[in-house]
């Protein structure tokens, strides 16, 4: 479009910089209102809405810090708050270890790979909501895993982590690991086929074990894919919502409350809005917190994230 | 991280079949893939099952007597609150919200892209930036912003509006994924086309649509997983007359009232579960570089 014909009139002013590359722009509105509009605007109008008392509209009486100040004297809050720490950490760690030793088998040259790639990635295509339903029913203490071991003879076998308030947080961890390790193990298996075969050459003439080389050369090796890895998860993690609704519901009791529902509860069941923004601004923060760390490291310090 | 192919296997090779190292080897993989098909093979028994055979226990055994009762009855009884007209009326919706969807956000993402990586404007770069940090931006924040926002143009409820959702929040990765692709486009193609007297649309239609079809592939793939396993969205921004399968399904197997048909609800999950898993099934090495591409931003 900017490719005119020679100006038509000498008069006529030089063509503003604001209608240069013109379709571009137009066609770039949608993108421009989503970043502008809802990604900024929403994120500011609901943090700057968490000052106020908004109950069931949401109103500009600013109470200061109060809803904070409730929220953190809420015990479902705290409640939520553990057990995402619990939930989170634990599926950090195991997601990582998990995911990076179903790679490392599966790129010792081995027969079947695709088959066994297939069957580790699969549950990821499915929705949280089928892996929390088909989980509540494995873990069904009258009908599932529980009753099967006892039919066997095992009469006193008790696994019922979905019943429990002390370990329900494991129940959704089986079912979340089973849901996300596919993923992982497929970024860290293209990771470790970016490396090449030269350093296990070098490993073997220096007669390193093939554990060994793992550990002490390829590991460190692939730090960029781990810290992709590591993002990515703990952005799931926050994200954490609708596995709870499917397979415990919150429960038993707040046994399994996690910050997401407690959001979308205050919002939209209890109609106390301005609880409900004040959690997901600490939800927000909680993201700022492990986002600026990884661009810094990505980035190398240049731009912010 | 920008070529994520999955070539053939690397590594030292064998020596021997049944060495220990490959016994392990095996052993582990077989073991974890057991823990992985589980769910799936108790999902699929004990939908053909009967009640009362699920009743008698062991949710492993394979079926007595294969029933497909449980199926139709997910398909076209289950019942929601006063509804009883079975999972197909979300499915229905599903459709008509994937569909729209799909279109929406593949088409402007794509536009977005091709803008993005050959006709840069002053700013475009900083939209951009913004989009892809409003990815990791948790959906609770923006959540009651967008109820404003539908509510005031009259989609508050209606399949519209979550189409418009899906579109907005499908944006980010998908414009990552068509302006990396894009961008991977030799310049010297477009500097000749713009020569020749191309405009923006031309450009756009004559000789990247073309080019682009394996990325359109991939984004697709990505949508219609994502889109079909959306739960958050629809059950926020829909009403029960347009819930999407997922939060219908959720509705029927945790629905309090009345006696709890196992059969039924895993036929319900399965056919849930069904679309995504074709999808992944059929398409193969190109979902693996969806999620793949999806994953590593930037």
């Amino acid at each position: 479009m900017t490719v005119a014909s020679d100006p038509p009139l000498r008069t006529a002013k030089r063509p503003s910089r604001l209608f240069k590359n013109l379709m571009a722009k137009i066609a770039s509105i949608p993108m421009i209102l989503t970043a502008l509009v809802v990604f900024v605007g929403g994120t500011t109008w609901t943090v700057v809405y968490s000052f106020t008392g908004s109950r069931m509209l949401p109103k500009t009486n600013w109470v200061g810090l109060d809803q904070y100040e409730r929220l953190w004297n809420s015990d479902r809050w705290i409640i939520s708050i553990k057990n995402l720490g619990i939930y989170g950490g634990c599926s950090m760690i195991l997601t990582l270890v998990l995911g990076f030793c179903l790679a490392a088998c599966l790129d010792r040259k081995i027969r079947f790979e695709s088959a066994f790639r297939t069957i580790f990635l699969y549950p990821f295509a499915l929705s949280f909501v089928v892996t929390g339903l088909a989980w509540q029913w494995i873990l069904n203490p009258e009908f599932g895993l529980q009753s099967v071991v006892r039919g066997w003879g095992w009469e006193t076998f008790t696994f019922n982590p979905i019943n429990d308030p002390d370990t329900v947080i494991f129940g959704l961890l089986i079912a979340g690991l089973w849901q996300g390790t596919g993923l992982i193990m497929c970024i860290m298996l293209a990771g470790l086929r970016g490396i090449d075969d030269d350093i296990w050459n070098a490993a073997k003439v220096d007669g390193i074990g093939t554990v060994k080389t793992y550990v002490v050369v390829i590991i460190p090796m692939m730090r960029p894919v781990f810290i992709t890895a590591l993002v990515l998860i703990a952005s799931g993690i926050i994200k954490l919502y609708d596995l709870v609704v499917a397979q415990t519901g919150g429960g038993p009791g707040l046994a399994s409350e996690v910050p997401a529902k407690y959001v979308i509860e205050f919002m939209f069941r209890a109609q106390n809005l301005g609880q409900g923004f004040a959690a997901s601004t600490m939800m927000l923060l909680s993201v700022v917190i492990i986002l600026i760390p990884w661009a810094y490291l990505e980035f190398g310090g240049r731009k912010n994230g | 991280m920008a070529d994520i192919t999955m070539t053939g296997p690397r590594g030292p090779k064998p020596k021997k079949v049944f060495s220990r190292a490959n016994i392990f080897l095996y052993g582990t993989l077989i073991m974890v893939s057991m823990y992985y098909l589980l769910p799936l093979y108790v999902m699929v028994v004990t939908s053909l099952k009967g009640m009362p055979e699920i009743r008698m226990g062991n949710v492993f055994g394979p079926p007595m007597e294969i029933t497909f009762e449980p199926w139709v009855k997910a398909w076209s009884q289950a019942c929601t609150g006063i509804n009883c007209d079975g999972l197909s009326r979300g499915f229905g919706n599903s459709v008509r919200i994937l569909i729209p969807s799909l279109l929406l956000s593949v088409t402007i993402a794509s536009i977005n892209g091709y803008a993005l990586s050959n006709w840069k404007f002053k700013g475009s770069e900083v939209f951009f930036t913004i989009l892809i940090i409003g990815a990791f931006i948790p959906y609770q924040t923006m959540l009651y912003p967008i109820v404003i926002l539908l509510r005031e143009i009259g989609l508050m409820g209606s399949i519209g509006g979550l189409v418009l959702v899906h579109t907005i929040f499908g944006m980010p990765i998908l414009t990552l994924l068509f302006r990396n692709y894009f961008a991977s486009i030799p310049e010297e193609l477009f500097k000749a086309a713009r020569v020749d007297g191309a405009g923006f649309w031309q450009i756009y239609f004559q000789i990247m649509l073309p080019m682009a079809l394996p990325i359109f592939v991939v984004a697709i793939i990505l949508q219609v997983t994502g889109i079909w396993n959306d739960f958050l969205f629809g059950v926020i921004y829909t009403k029960p007359s347009t819930y999407p399968m997922t939060v219908q399904l959720n509705n029927i197997v945790n629905s309090v009232q009345g006696i709890k048909e196992y059969n039924v609800n895993m036929a319900a999950t399965l056919l849930t579960g069904l679309v995504p898993l074709i999808i992944y099934f059929a398409s193969g090495k190109l979902f693996v570089r969806g999620i793949a591409a999806g994953a590593v931003k930037g």
